[in-house]
């Protein structure tokens, strides 16, 4: 499979990077080798093994249904590029997902 | 609208519907900050809700067992082996830029809901599935002129979303599901069901199609629906605008809309080149979920009574209508408020009209829930009880009786009684006297009643009661004046 640089476009939107027109190039046969590492990979017949999802044995790991305030508002804030002591300051945005 | 009633005949509506309900936990889903509404802005936060780097989420068993309860209620098969995954975008009260939810195994599929609808007919209404998920802060947009504000109290607070088969055929279908939704997540105490709050909220997903059609067309989801009169104006609102469009020959497009419940409008909120590429994958951080059969039978055990069970025992135990029975059990406390005043009274169909008739205006009037009705079920029992003694009128009780008790709350209910001087009289002279005087006073009403206008007998009654202020047994009184009526004949 060859990517194309539409599709360079797609994935960059989608991760939120801007990406310049010289970096294209660069980018588009990185993309490009890695997918042809994956074709290998995917040579390896794994039929009827399951998906390896969780890197450890454990089922049901579950929480209490209890409260505990855990920060303070000052301490959200704190690594905030912006805000006004109460709420996190973003770019305007109209559309809701 | 252009369209014509005969061209929205050949068309069929077609209609699914997303419910999501917030779940009434203490914590939140996957981090024991506060999942309470109402909070100043950014006060029920945690590092995991603010997605901090190196945090991990902890699933809240609550919540899981919120979600079985729901799924047991809808006749839902409950998926054995659970995992969470990750739907990808980006939106600023989305703090980790992926919001966990259920994709490929959610917790409860495949099952029904049965919706009564106004001619009482009964329909089944198919399940699609109940998943879990997190729900997003909440952003401001015009609270600040230069920025949109971010408020991440609701961040990771519970939802289940229940998806239903695109089963539902009008307006008034759609509604009637959401209702019995709300109803359902009410009985079972999962979800305060409060839809002005947001804690439950819907989209529609609606299509129209030739009637006799097979395939659905094209559908349009429609967002933002949050009340039980939005979804059905916008489903009717849909129903047009897509009939017409077809019928210019032009197509449906497969959009997101949003609907502006102050004009009732739709209006394009995404197309579908612009949908959400959501590139799900499974949750690493959360193990998965197994579930034994022991537990889910727990939790079958812990299910309350459901109101199609308590509307057939009502049927059946106390003899009452299927209307009645189905009014009674709207709200679960006002169906334990009517269990409470039958542990006093055994006038089952008394105690149904006073608690759906008398009550229920009472509470409607100062805009109260049965909750906050300061007299208790006896009370209404023992005015129940002086009824059936014939110690006072039913009209002098629902009149005088009833109003004066909320006034005195402290007061003994027969003192009231007695200074209101509301015990029938004994005396029928006074009765008799009373029966005598309106008769002669309308002898052109008394031939009507006698030439066939059995119709005025109301009038005779409604003065014979005026004159003794209630203090009469209507039954002996429009005995007497139907005698009285016959013998001038």
């Amino acid at each position: 499979m060859k990517l194309d640089n539409d599709t360079i476009t797609k994935i960059a939107h989608l991760a939120r990077l801007d990406v310049d027109a010289s970096e294209k190039e660069a980018l588009l046969s990185d993309m490009n080798n890695i997918l042809s590492f994956m074709e290998k990979l995917n040579e390896l017949d794994t039929d009827g093994v399951e998906p390896l999802i969780y890197l450890s044995d454990e089922v049901n790991v579950f929480r209490e249904d209890v409260v505990k305030g855990e920060i303070t508002v000052k301490q959200a804030l704190e690594n905030a590029p912006s805000e006004d002591g109460k709420y996190f300051q973003v770019a305007r945005v109209i559309e809701k997902p | 609208m252009k369209v014509s009633s005969t061209s929205l005949h050949k068309y069929e509506l077609v209609v699914g519907l997303e419910v999501h309900a917030q779940l009434s936990t203490k914590s939140k889903i996957f981090s024991s900050d506060s999942a309470s509404f109402g909070a100043e802005p950014n006060h029920h936060i945690s590092p995991v809700s603010l997605g901090l780097p190196g945090t991990l989420p902890k699933v809240n068993q609550k919540v899981v067992e919120y979600a079985v309860k729901m799924g047991l209620a809808t006749n839902c098969s409950i998926n054995a082996i659970n995992r969470f995954d990750r739907k990808n975008y980006f939106y600023a009260d989305l703090p980790k830029g992926y919001q966990i939810t259920q994709d490929e195994a959610p917790i409860c599929i495949q099952g029904y809901l049965k919706i009564k609808l106004k001619n009482q007919e009964e329909k089944v209404i198919r399940i699609n599935r109940i998943h879990m998920e997190e729900d997003a802060g909440k952003s401001l947009h015009d609270k600040d002129a230069k920025y949109s504000l971010i408020d991440l109290n609701r961040a990771g607070v519970p939802l289940i979303e229940i998806v239903s088969e695109p089963d539902l055929r009008s307006a008034e279908e759609a509604a009637a599901f959401l209702a019995s939704i709300r109803q359902l997540v009410r009985y079972l105490e999962i979800c305060d069901g409060n839809m002005e709050e947001g804690s439950l909220r819907c989209d529609a997903n609606i299509s129209v199609r030739l009637r006799g059609a097979e395939s659905y067309g094209n559908r349009c989801e429609v967002k933002n629906l949050n009340s039980l009169k939005s979804i059905q104006k916008a489903i009717n609102y849909e129903f047009k605008r897509q009939v017409e469009e077809l019928e210019a020959g032009r197509n449906i497009e497969q959009n997101t809309l949003n609907f502006d419940a102050a004009t009732g409008v739709t209006s394009v909120l995404r197309s579908k080149e612009m949908a959400y590429d959501y590139r799900y994958f499974p949750e690493p951080d959360i193990p998965p979920l197994h579930l034994t059969e022991e537990w889910i039978k727990e939790l079958k055990a812990q299910l309350p009574e459901l109101p199609e069970t308590r509307i057939q025992r009502y049927m059946t135990d106390y003899s009452l209508s299927e209307y009645d029975a189905g009014v009674l059990t709207t709200e679960k406390a006002v169906a334990d408020f009517f269990e409470e005043i039958i542990k006093y009274t055994s006038n089952y169909k008394a105690s149904t009209n006073w608690l759906i008739g008398t009550v229920q205006s009472f509470l409607n009037e100062h805009n109260k829930s049965i909750s906050e009705l300061p007299i208790t079920a006896k009370s209404i029992a023992d005015i129940i009880s002086l009824i059936d003694e014939g110690v006072i009128s039913n009209s002098a009780a629902t009149q005088q009786l009833f109003p004066a008790l909320l006034n005195n709350l402290d007061k003994d209910m027969m003192q009231i009684v007695k200074d209101l001087n509301l015990m029938i009289d004994a005396d029928t002279d006074v009765m008799g006297k009373c029966i005598e005087d309106v008769i002669s006073q309308y002898p052109e009403k008394v031939i009507e009643y006698n030439n066939g206008k059995k119709a005025v007998l109301g009038l005779f009654m409604g003065e014979v009661m005026r004159l003794t202020k209630g203090k009469i047994d209507p039954k002996v009184a429009n005995g007497k004046i139907i005698k009285k009526l016959e013998s001038l004949k």
